[in-house]
């Protein structure tokens, strides 16, 4: 491409008086590309979680090894080496495996709380926000009982309700970390609720599940996205804790926190057991933060009137 | 000919404060009637109360013949549309011009939108090339515009107007003015119209009223106010106000 279709394609894009809906629509998202990428720190979180969604996808051909059959008898613990990269565990399994295959339940984790949760806080926020009045009290007065609760105690609780296992800790997760989200949520509904736009909407004679659909909720998807995003790593760590705890994955899955749990007895002289994968789950919470503070520049309604 | 808004004893009460204290009105078909006063004397209140966003205590609106309850149906808003006061808190800014246009068309389920889109921006004054914009590409003179655009796509027969043009610059606000002149002409539209400037009062309406307070004050015509025959003192200090500071 020379240099001058990629100028004659970047006016297009900014162009004031854009031809058609797709070409608004893509504008407005290029402008927030180039706030994004102006910040290279948020670039590297970027960067981290693709590599995390691609090894996930290629895991198959990535992991030279099984990730629950070890050898039992010529590989327990051994020190990392050209032949196994992160080493081996107690029951000889290659942890460089593991920890390819681990990116696929931390992904599948991360990726069920936000879809449910956030939908739930979205609700739940802009419900209360735009109806007010004995709606609102109750909505939130639930909202602060699961607030109320510590996070990692709430999730704990219902695992123990529900049975050990991942599904039932992606559920313990959701349900204590919607509350937050429907704050958000609540407080932009307050805020444009009384805008003019609103009040013009409501002349058209819509009917107010409309106006919460329609024109409320898109108001609060970016701030939602931009908290979802950085509690990510929270989510990532709250499953390796449930995971630690014996409460989450259950073996033999590869999953990180329960992997650092099983390293957790050898943890002086076969160091890299829980090191390897207390690493993978650094990074990838990092790149989630990086990514989450990127956003927050790039898609915050009250920078600029974008 | 039969009042288009006819309103009796009118109460708006906000939070135990009265904003209207039993205010009545009638405004005939076919006319631009004008609302003036200082600020907090309820005439945009007395707009909103028949737009329904005011908290209506007691009294009764009655438009086109109906009387109107606590809720406003759909049939009302196809008759009866407003123009804001801010054109900078009027458009979504999250919408571009032709997603705005298109939500009454949708809400009312109406099938030719497409004309009717290229229409209404024709008919304010704006080309096809602002059809894709979003509020923050626009000046403020074509946002007010776009606000209008907006009202008139349903087609009503009854226009509120709130202050339209005060957050707009002396060219501008001539050329909205006119813009809002010539639609009603050729549509035969009803306006209400608060102000509080005189001079666009004097130039847009037929008739006006003047409020203090939440009370009517008195009821002028046109021609009354730039004679300057007046009955009451707070009007004649209105009158006076609005000619400015003179040199001592």
């Amino acid at each position: 491409m020379s240099a001058e279709t990629i100028q004659s394609r970047r006016e297009w894009l900014l162009s004031d008086r854009p031809a058609s809906r797709l070409q608004a629509r893509l504008g407005r998202a290029y402008v927030a590309w180039r706030r994004f990428s102006a910040n290279r720190l948020a670039l590297v979180g970027m960067l981290i979680i693709i590599a995390l969604v691609a090894v996930a996808a290629l895991a198959d051909v990535l992991a030279p090894y099984s990730a629950t059959v070890g050898d039992l008898k010529n590989a327990r613990l051994l020190a990392p080496s050209a032949a196994h990269w992160f080493g081996t565990d107690d029951l000889g399994r290659d942890i460089y495996s593991r920890i390819v295959y681990g990116a696929r339940w931390t992904l599948y984790v991360v990726i069920l709380v936000a879809i449910i949760a956030a939908p739930i806080g979205l609700l739940v926020g802009t419900v209360a926000g735009y109806a007010g009045g004995w709606t609102d009290t109750i909505l939130m007065r639930i909202t602060d009982i699961f607030l109320a609760f510590p996070k990692l105690v709430l999730a704990l609780a219902f695992v123990a309700a529900l049975g050990p296992g991942i599904e039932n800790a992606v559920l313990a997760i959701a349900i204590t970390s919607w509350p937050p989200y429907a704050r958000i949520a609540r407080a932009e509904t307050l805020t444009v609720r009384n805008s003019d736009y609103i009040k013009a909407v409501q002349l058209m004679g819509a009917s107010p599940f409309r106006i919460v659909l329609r024109h409320i909720m898109p108001l609060c998807i970016s701030s939602l996205i931009i908290r979802v995003t950085l509690d990510m790593a929270g989510i990532i760590l709250t499953a390796a804790g449930l995971g630690f705890l014996g409460l989450g994955a259950q073996p033999p899955l590869p999953e990180w926190g329960a992997m650092i749990a099983s390293g957790r007895r050898f943890i002086l002289d076969q160091w890299w057991v829980a090191a390897a994968p207390g690493a993978a789950i650094l990074i990838v919470s990092l790149g989630f933060n990086l990514l989450g503070d990127g956003l927050r520049d790039a898609l915050d309604p009250r920078s600029g009137d974008q | 000919m039969t009042a288009a808004i006819a309103i009796q004893g009118l109460e708006v009460v906000f939070d135990r404060f009265r904003a209207l204290k039993g205010v009545s009105l009638e405004v005939r078909e076919g006319e631009s009637y004008g609302l003036v006063g200082e600020s907090g004397s309820g005439k945009s209140t007395l707009l909103r109360a028949i737009a329904g966003l005011a908290p209506v205590a007691s009294g009764t609106i009655t438009v086109n013949g109906k009387t109107l309850g606590k809720t406003r149906d759909k049939p009302f808003y196809r008759d009866v549309q407003m123009v804001f006061q801010d054109p900078y808190g009027s458009l979504h800014p999250r919408q571009t011009v032709d997603r705005l246009l298109q939500e009454p068309l949708a809400i009312h389920g109406i099938a030719d939108g497409e004309k009717r889109i290229e229409r209404a921006l024709d008919e304010v004054g704006l080309g096809k090339g602002f059809r894709f914009r979003y509020a923050h590409q626009l000046s403020g003179g074509q946002r007010q515009r776009v606000a209008i655009a907006r009202a008139l796509i349903l087609e009503p027969s009854i226009l509120l107007l709130d202050e339209p043009t005060s957050a707009l610059d002396a060219s501008v606000q001539a050329e909205v003015l006119n813009l809002l002149e010539e639609v009603r002409r050729r549509r035969k539209l009803t306006f209400l119209m608060v102000s509080h400037d005189l001079a666009i009062i004097t130039h847009m309406c037929e008739r006006l009223m003047v409020m203090q307070n939440g009370e009517a004050v008195e009821t002028l015509t046109a021609s009354q106010l730039i004679g300057h025959r007046v009955s009451e003192d707070y009007t004649r200090n209105l009158l006076r106000a609005s000619e400015g500071f003179v040199r001592a």
